[in-house]
């Protein structure tokens, strides 16, 4: 394998246990293991737990004398102001031109310190676009020293309160912090996989002694890159570069939902007047998911069509769904063919396809919503 | 007399008389990892050699089944159509996906036997 690319801490692990390594975003990382392979990860972590090396990620921390905030939220369309220490929030790093430069998960550790996790694939253009924004004393950190796994799947809170009990009190996108040895361990209940889940961030080498134990539990298996675009597909989350990019608007994108109603009002963001009269007038295009009426999946690049046989789409990822024993997508599509049922097609080597415009998620929610 | 050969694309061609049973190789199956969907060819259709003849679609990727040789396709294996998962279970037995009546036995002599292939692929990674 190529002398240049990136290894995360757990890279032996991986080979250890089989991983078939590939390169993704400047990484060797493990698209499936020796034994199981995407389809048996993929139920496994559905049916009982799966470990996910996610080290590739960006962490990033913001941090000064100042509520960090009011800066982040030129180019975070959402309310960052009145999180709560330890709240979590999904949201996107936006462009002058309201486009999407990353999605990103927003966490707020204290009044004073926020905790970011990027895509590995837009580490370089999330950076700059950050650094433009930090004023006074506010200073952020690319804190490239830590490891991030995800523990995903119904069985993953009886692991994980063996080791870190409080972890069972936290609900769906909540954070706490613990201190070990003068070490900072962050837990988080969020995921990439429509499964209850936690994320762990915690500096390296400490993390051995952690996965040890963790993966030691009968009901856990590690699990590659294949079975986590599976699982986040059938999730109906998004896949940077795929699903959304500089030229899509979270609009267009469908993630209205991450502009809380202050923002809206506020219109201070970048991109906003662009963004608010989206929001007021629609768009021309929207993210759907799609279910093929075949067997064959239907993946990124696909085009879609009316019966006249004009274009009136494409597909931006696509996969065999595990779960449900069929194929799913998701693309964009001109608004007029955006409603639930709609059917179009889909051109395949050649021959239409029928597709039917799809809600998603595919899969039923397991996260651990509050009260 | 029933010989195997393999393409540098990962196909099999299992030659009885001029008949080709044609598959994906073990290697193959593996690198391609679990099989969910197999676009068959149509009997009767005829391929030259190296021409694309189907689709084996893995969860993560489609991947393209051209010609060993140069035929017409005689008969296609239609319990993949129901349990794709052969292709990795038995990929040069019940896997098999479509028979060829081959044009030009000559054509044989450019694939690799089994312990060239063996070499080949020693040498892939």
């Amino acid at each position: 394998m190529d002398a240049q690319l990136k290894h995360t801490p757990l890279y032996d692990l991986h080979v250890k246990h089989g991983g078939k390594m590939v390169v993704f975003a400047g990484f060797a990382m493990p698209v499936q293991y020796d034994g199981m392979g995407v389809m048996k990860e993929h139920l496994h972590t559905r049916e009982a737990a799966g470990l996910f090396d996610v080290s590739h990620m960006g962490q990033i921390f913001i941090s000064g004398s100042i509520d960090p905030a009011d800066a982040l939220e030129k180019i975070i369309p959402s309310d960052l102001k009145n999180m709560k220490n330890g709240d979590m929030r999904y949201s996107v790093l936006l462009n002058n031109d309201g486009g999407i430069i990353d999605d990103l998960i927003v966490t707020r550790l204290s009044e004073h310190n926020f905790y970011i996790v990027i895509n590995a694939a837009r580490i370089a253009q999330d950076l700059p676009r950050l650094e433009q924004i930090l004023t006074g004393d506010v200073i952020m950190q690319h804190d490239t020293s830590r490891i991030l796994v995800a523990l995903q799947g119904p069985k993953a809170e009886t692991v994980l309160k063996d080791i870190f009990p409080e972890a069972a009190n936290l609900t769906f996108m909540q954070a706490m912090e613990e201190s070990v040895d003068g070490h900072d361990i962050i837990i988080t209940r969020s995921g990439y996989t429509g499964e209850d889940g936690f994320e762990i961030s915690l500096p390296h080498p400490m993390e051995g002694d952690y996965l040890h134990d963790i993966l030691k539990h009968p009901d856990v298996k590690l699990i590659g890159l294949g079975a986590r675009d599976s699982l986040r597909l059938e999730a109906g989350l998004c896949l940077y570069g795929h699903d959304l990019d500089d030229d899509v608007t979270p609009i267009e994108a469908g993630l209205n939902w991450v502009i809380q109603k202050n923002r809206r009002e506020a219109a201070d963001f970048a991109g906003a007047t662009k963004i608010l009269n989206q929001i007021e007038n629609g768009t021309s295009m929207k993210r759907v998911g799609l279910l093929p009426d075949s067997r064959a999946p239907l993946r990124e690049g696909v085009e879609l069509f009316d019966e006249d046989k004009n274009k009136i789409g494409h597909i931006t990822s696509g996969t065999f769904a595990p779960s449900l024993e069929k194929p799913v997508a998701m693309g964009y599509i001109n608004r007029d063919f955006a409603k639930t049922g709609t059917i179009v097609n889909a051109l395949l080597r050649g021959k239409l396809i029928p597709v039917t415009v799809s809600k998603m998620p595919f899969i039923e929610s397991k996260t651990k919503k509050g009260a | 007399m029933a010989d195997i050969y393999f393409t540098e694309d990962h196909e099999y061609i299992r030659v009885t008389g001029d008949t080709g049973t044609v598959g994906i190789s073990e290697y193959a199956q593996n690198q391609l990892g679990d099989v969910v969907y197999v676009e068959l060819p149509e009997v009767g259709e005829q391929f030259d050699q190296t021409d694309e003849t189907c689709v084996v679609e893995s969860v993560k990727v489609a991947s393209e089944i051209y010609a060993p040789v140069s035929g017409e396709i005689i008969e296609v294996n239609e319990a993949l159509s129901n349990s794709p998962s052969l292709v990795n279970d038995d990929p040069e037995g019940d896997g098999w996906i479509y028979k060829i009546k081959i044009h030009d036995d000559s054509e044989l002599s450019g694939l690799k036997d089994e312990d060239e292939y063996q070499d080949y692929i020693d040498n892939l990674s």
